[in-house]
């Protein structure tokens, strides 16, 4: 039972990621880009991020460097959802301070294992 | 687990056709073999992107495919590695239709047809072959990066207390989360798990780089997670630890090694650490078979195993062996030894496996959904607040009332009335969507078209924020498309007329809306040939429409055009000839209570003009009153409401009152002898005069009393009823009466009209004809 | 249930909602209503609802017998007074006088309407064989609007078409 922000400007993405983690019995709270989400992260205080990499507004990568340089967000683990498996994509995520990723597409049983795995 | 992906299919279907519509607008403004704006490029992608991760994750296969291949050309032009030719931009193009027809097909249940699909592929493949342009990605998405490398950080620095929380931490934990997960799990207990446990051993030895912990990556987490998988012990090596003085809480100076005996493959425990490949070295060894008794290293067989070509570990520093203390499971005394069974690891790689039920074309619920401001839901929770404070009010009251309560009930019931009007509004204004939504389909057509026809056409939009039904809205995307057509193909000539007639190479189409007196007015405006009335009226002789020798005015004639039977161009063509006539578009049109006007100059263009009844729309409007009537004027075309000066009134060309507004004679209609209703007050002198202005002209209505401002739900009369003149709908005030709407344009065209047949001449602009008389 | 009865309770304002009423069927039920002295009946199916008169919202530029419009439920229709429509009896409105709400929903329309008579009579129940052809002599009524005569009693019922009251003010 966690609390978890959930970003993705993919609606469907976004409500399927929501659901699955409210199954698990975690909390959540959405946004649809980087730029939201970092208002909702300030508000409050995350177990873990699972954001998308591709946005309006403010991409992923940004969203994790600005999270990075938050006193709260120092080691939360945030993990990328992307489509892209090029090393290049990876590499600038890790480069910004994110924990890990998840390649689209992933079922629900994926997305909660990978949760949990940075759950302590 | 119970999430049924069926549920996200909706929402991803509009999405995607949302996001199919971005593209096409983002493709459209695109010069090819130009560099276009990278904000573009980016929205273009974009929309690919989450159409491919959404259709792969919710098992639209054929759909994730096909968008595979555009991302990839996209993804080249996003880098810059390409630049996008015209051909590269008409093919994207018809990859959103098909992209478009596959959604749809997916939505009404069908299967998907790849006939369009498969030969866009082959041109996409041959595009990305045919150019230098390096490939960019691998065809499968899906395979994530083997790499691992491991890295660890603990929070603290110290070592004693490293070793100790993370053996407790580790013994703890699994050994009551295995318990729990009960998996038939090899010898799990045993405590000198490490020969017990089926499967090979491996060594990991694990040096995580200082910075690891910056990225919110616990070793013990991966710890765990190797735990998870078999027996493990644990080793950790605290001599990089440094002074006190320089130890940093953010960095991590502990590396580990560690013994896993477990059935898993080198690829499994790799994969553990792929989040950390780039921040550590780490370096994974086969020390033992699960048959042989810790049999010590072999080397070959390490070695051979570190090397092997499946361990795509490009980047990770796998090569620089860390000085491994001893290959025997000798373990420090200190690091006790974690005997954790699980035979299948509940949470790792084990679900990689994509569930591949390529979901059923389940038929699609056809119910259709809306996007809505956020704005909009937003006031809607206020109005149910403040409607669920008036109930527990009003309720309250009815617990105990007495009769000198009496005015907090009528209060709080006039207070219910408010809030439930209010909230009927606001449910009705999330029907309303911008006209956008009809004209964004525009600029690709023109496109179309205009390759087609090899004509040059320029399409400019205005009033696109205008709001309209989305009932209306839906049904008048045919017949918009079928006029737009018409321009292009009967309206603009071909270049070389043009120039020839001394116009610009470029025909001009134009697309406005607004709204007018009651009305959405859509207009579709070309610079073409314009209608020749002569044609039109030969034709409809010889279709036998009208009879020879008629006398019609030009309005009339060009009214023939949508006549059921007829059609000018004389080659039925391809592009507005579908058998769909301009009868039809007309009748869809007055199905929805509209109308269609035409205007045209031979020579210099035509415009159409649909006129489309607001129903279900809000206006804003003044209440008055005549006599018990209650009437609405749109706010919109009232120009002032004034106190009537005796002496700035004039009576003119018998018994017409015209009252001079600073330049202008503004004729005076007194509504109760327009309607036939009786009013209070019927002189002139002293009374109250609302001037409007509708068509270019203006006209003062006579009432009896201004009442409030508000905004109105417009009803139409038609639906029970029949069109009425000079009133454009009905709309139910606060108290549940039924008011009318007043249709300005209408009104001063009935008043207009009528003065004409009385007079037998134009009375529009009396203002002019009487002046002198009212000076 | 007398109807009869039912509607003399009709308050001035109220509505009586004919829903929820257990109709014995066999054959054709017809709500019967006066017009001065005459007897009509609308098949009752298409019947909405009985209300009390109340004055409608006005018209501009409608007919007469057009009375104006009222809400029902945020719906608008129209008020006909059948009595200065047919030219039949004496267009007074007293707390007698109801308006009966008819709605025909099918494929070719959709329309409510408000009917003004004197005052609603019986349920009729009638067998096929007792509507019986109007003589072509001509009344006030368009001739086809008239779906057939039913005696009752001494009197004679005549039996008009919903869809055809309906589309009566249509061009």
């Amino acid at each position: 039972m966690a609390q978890i922000l959930v970003v993705d400007d993919s609606a469907s993405m976004r409500n399927m990621v929501t659901a699955t983690l409210q199954s698990a019995g975690h909390q959540v709270k959405d946004a649809g880009d980087g730029q939201a989400a970092l208002t909702i992260a300030k508000t409050g205080r995350f177990d873990a991020v699972v954001t998308d990499l591709n946005m309006p507004i403010m991409d992923g990568i940004e969203l994790v460097k600005n999270l990075r340089s938050l006193p709260n967000y120092k080691y939360t683990p945030i993990l990328l959802l992307t489509t892209e498996s090029s090393a290049d994509k990876k590499t600038q995520g890790k480069q910004a301070g994110a924990t890990g990723w998840l390649v689209k597409p992933f079922n629900p049983e994926k997305l909660l294992a990978t949760v949990d795995r940075v759950l302590s | 687990m119970a999430i049924d992906l069926e549920q996200f299919h909706e929402v991803f279907f509009e999405e995607s056709l949302e996001g199919l519509d971005l593209m096409e607008q983002g493709l459209l403004a695109i010069n090819g073999g130009e560099q276009p704006d990278a904000e573009v490029i980016n929205t273009i992608f974009r929309a690919a992107h989450s159409i491919k991760g959404g259709s792969g994750t919710f098992g639209f296969t054929a759909i994730a495919n096909f968008t595979h291949v555009l991302e990839t050309l996209l993804d080249e032009a996003r880098d810059g590695t390409r630049i996008l030719s015209t051909e590269a931009v008409d093919l994207l193009l018809q990859s959103s239709d098909c992209l478009r027809a596959m959604v749809g097909s997916l939505q009404a249940g069908e299967p998907i047809d790849d006939s369009t699909s498969g030969p866009l592929v082959v041109a996409f493949e041959a595009m990305l072959a045919g150019d230098t342009v390096p490939a960019s990605e691998e065809a499968s998405t899906t395979v994530p990066d083997a790499a691992a490398i491991p890295s660890v950080d603990s929070g603290l620095s110290h070592n004693d207390i490293v070793e100790a929380s993370i053996n407790s931490l580790l013994g703890a934990d699994d050994e009551a989360s295995l318990n729990n997960d009960g998996t038939s799990g090899a010898g799990g207990s045993d405590e000198d798990g490490g020969s017990s446990g089926g499967g090979a051993e491996w060594k990991i030895s694990f040096q995580p780089d200082p910075e690891i912990l910056m990225t919110g990556n616990e070793p013990l987490r991966l710890f765990r997670e190797l735990a998870a998988m078999g027996a493990m012990r644990t080793e950790a090596h605290t001599q990089s630890i440094p002074d006190f003085d320089h130890l940093s809480a953010d960095e991590c100076f502990i590396s580990w090694t560690l013994w896993l005996t477990a059935d898993v493959s080198r690829d499994e425990i790799v994969e553990v650490f792929d989040w950390v490949v780039d921040e550590c070295k780490l370096e994974v060894e086969l020390v033992g078979d699960a048959s042989e008794e810790l049999s010590p290293v072999v080397a070959e067989e390490s070695a051979q195993a570190a090397e092997s070509p499946q361990e795509p570990a490009a980047s990770a520093p796998v090569s620089e062996p860390e000085p491994v203390p001893e290959p025997e499971p000798a373990p420090e005394p200190k690091a006790a030894p974690v005997a954790t069974p699980a035979a299948t690891t509940p949470a790792a790689p084990a679900t990689a496996k994509e569930s591949e039920k390529a979901a059923p074309a389940t038929p699609a619920s056809s119910s259709s959904s809306i996007r809505v401001g956020i704005d909009k839901v937003d006031s809607l929770i206020n109005l149910v607040g403040e409607l669920v404070i008036t109930q527990s009010m009003l309720s309250e009251l009815g617990n105990n009332f007495e009769m000198e309560k009496l005015d907090r009930l009528s209060n709080g019931l006039e207070q219910l009335l408010q809030n439930t009007k209010e909230l009927q509004e606001s449910v009705m204004r999330i029907r309303m969507l911008p006209i956008s939504f009809a004209f964004n389909r525009f600029p690709r057509m023109i496109r179309d078209l205009a390759q087609k026809t090899g004509k040059v056409v320029d399409l400019q939009l205005s009033g696109e924020q205008t709001e309209l039904d989305k009932t209306v809205m839906e049904q008048i995307g045919d017949p918009l498309v079928h006029l737009v057509r018409n321009a292009i193909d009967h309206g603009i000539e071909p270049a070389e007329e043009r120039l020839a007639n001394g116009k610009p190479e470029q025909g001009t189409i134009k697309l406005d809306a607004y709204h007018q007196g009651g009305n959405i007015v859509i207009e579709i405006r070309d610079d073409g040939r314009g209608i020749n009335p002569d044609v039109i009226l030969a034709k409809a002789i010889e279709k036998g429409i009208v009879s020879a020798g008629e006398d019609l005015p030009e309005s009339r004639i060009f009214d023939l055009i949508f006549e059921p039977g007829f059609s000018t161009a004389a080659v039925v063509s391809d592009i507005s000839g579908r058998g769909v006539g301009m009868d039809v578009v007309r009748r869809n049109i007055k199905s929805l209570g509209g109308r269609i006007e035409i205007q045209s100059k031979l020579g210099s263009g035509s415009t159409f003009k649909v006129y489309l009844p607001l129903t279900l729309a809000i206006v804003d409007g003044q209440l008055v009153r005549v006599g018990t009537e209650t009437y609405i004027v749109p706010l919109i075309s009232i120009v002032e409401s004034l106190q009537i000066k005796p002496e700035l009134v004039n009576r003119v060309s018998g018994d017409m009152a015209l009252y001079r507004l600073r330049d202008d004679n503004v004729p005076i209609i007194p509504i109760y002898r327009e309607f036939g209703i009786e009013a209070d007050n019927t002189v002139l002198e002293n009374g109250l005069l609302v001037v409007v202005e509708g068509e270019g002209q203006k006209i003062g209505l006579l009432v009896d009393d201004l009442l409030a401002q508000q905004q109105v739900v417009i009803k139409s009369l038609v639906s029970n009823y029949k069109r009425v003149e000079g009133v454009s709908g009905a709309t139910i005030l606060g108290d549940g009466s039924v008011s009318m709407i007043l249709d300005i344009a209408g009104l001063i065209r009935q008043v207009s009209e009528r003065s004409q047949k009385r007079r037998g001449r134009k009375s529009g602009g009396s203002g002019s004809n009487s002046q002198h008389q009212a000076a | 249930m007398d109807i009869q009865a039912l509607a003399e309770t009709v308050p001035v304002e109220g509505v009586v909602n004919l829903e929820g009423i257990d109709f014995v069927k066999n054959g054709d039920e017809y709500l019967t209503f006066c017009l001065g002295s005459e007897h009509y009946g609308v098949e009752i199916l298409s019947v909405k609802e009985i209300r009390g008169w109340e004055r409608p919202t006005l018209i501009p530029n409608s007919p007469d017998y057009v009375k104006g419009v009222i809400n029902i439920r945020g719906i608008i229709i129209p008020i006909i007074d059948l009595r200065m429509r047919f030219a039949v009896g004496d267009p007074t409105y007293s707390n007698t006088t109801v308006v009966i709400v008819l709605s025909l929903e099918n494929d070719s329309m959709n329309c409510m309407m408000g009917f003004v008579v004197d005052a609603v009579s019986d349920v009729l129940n009638v067998e096929d064989g007792d509507v019986k052809k109007a003589p072509n002599f001509g009344g006030t009524l368009p001739v086809d609007m008239v779906e057939g005569l039913v005696n009752v009693g001494d009197n004679v019922v005549t039996i008009i078409s919903t869809e055809q009251l309906l589309t009566l003010e249509d061009d």
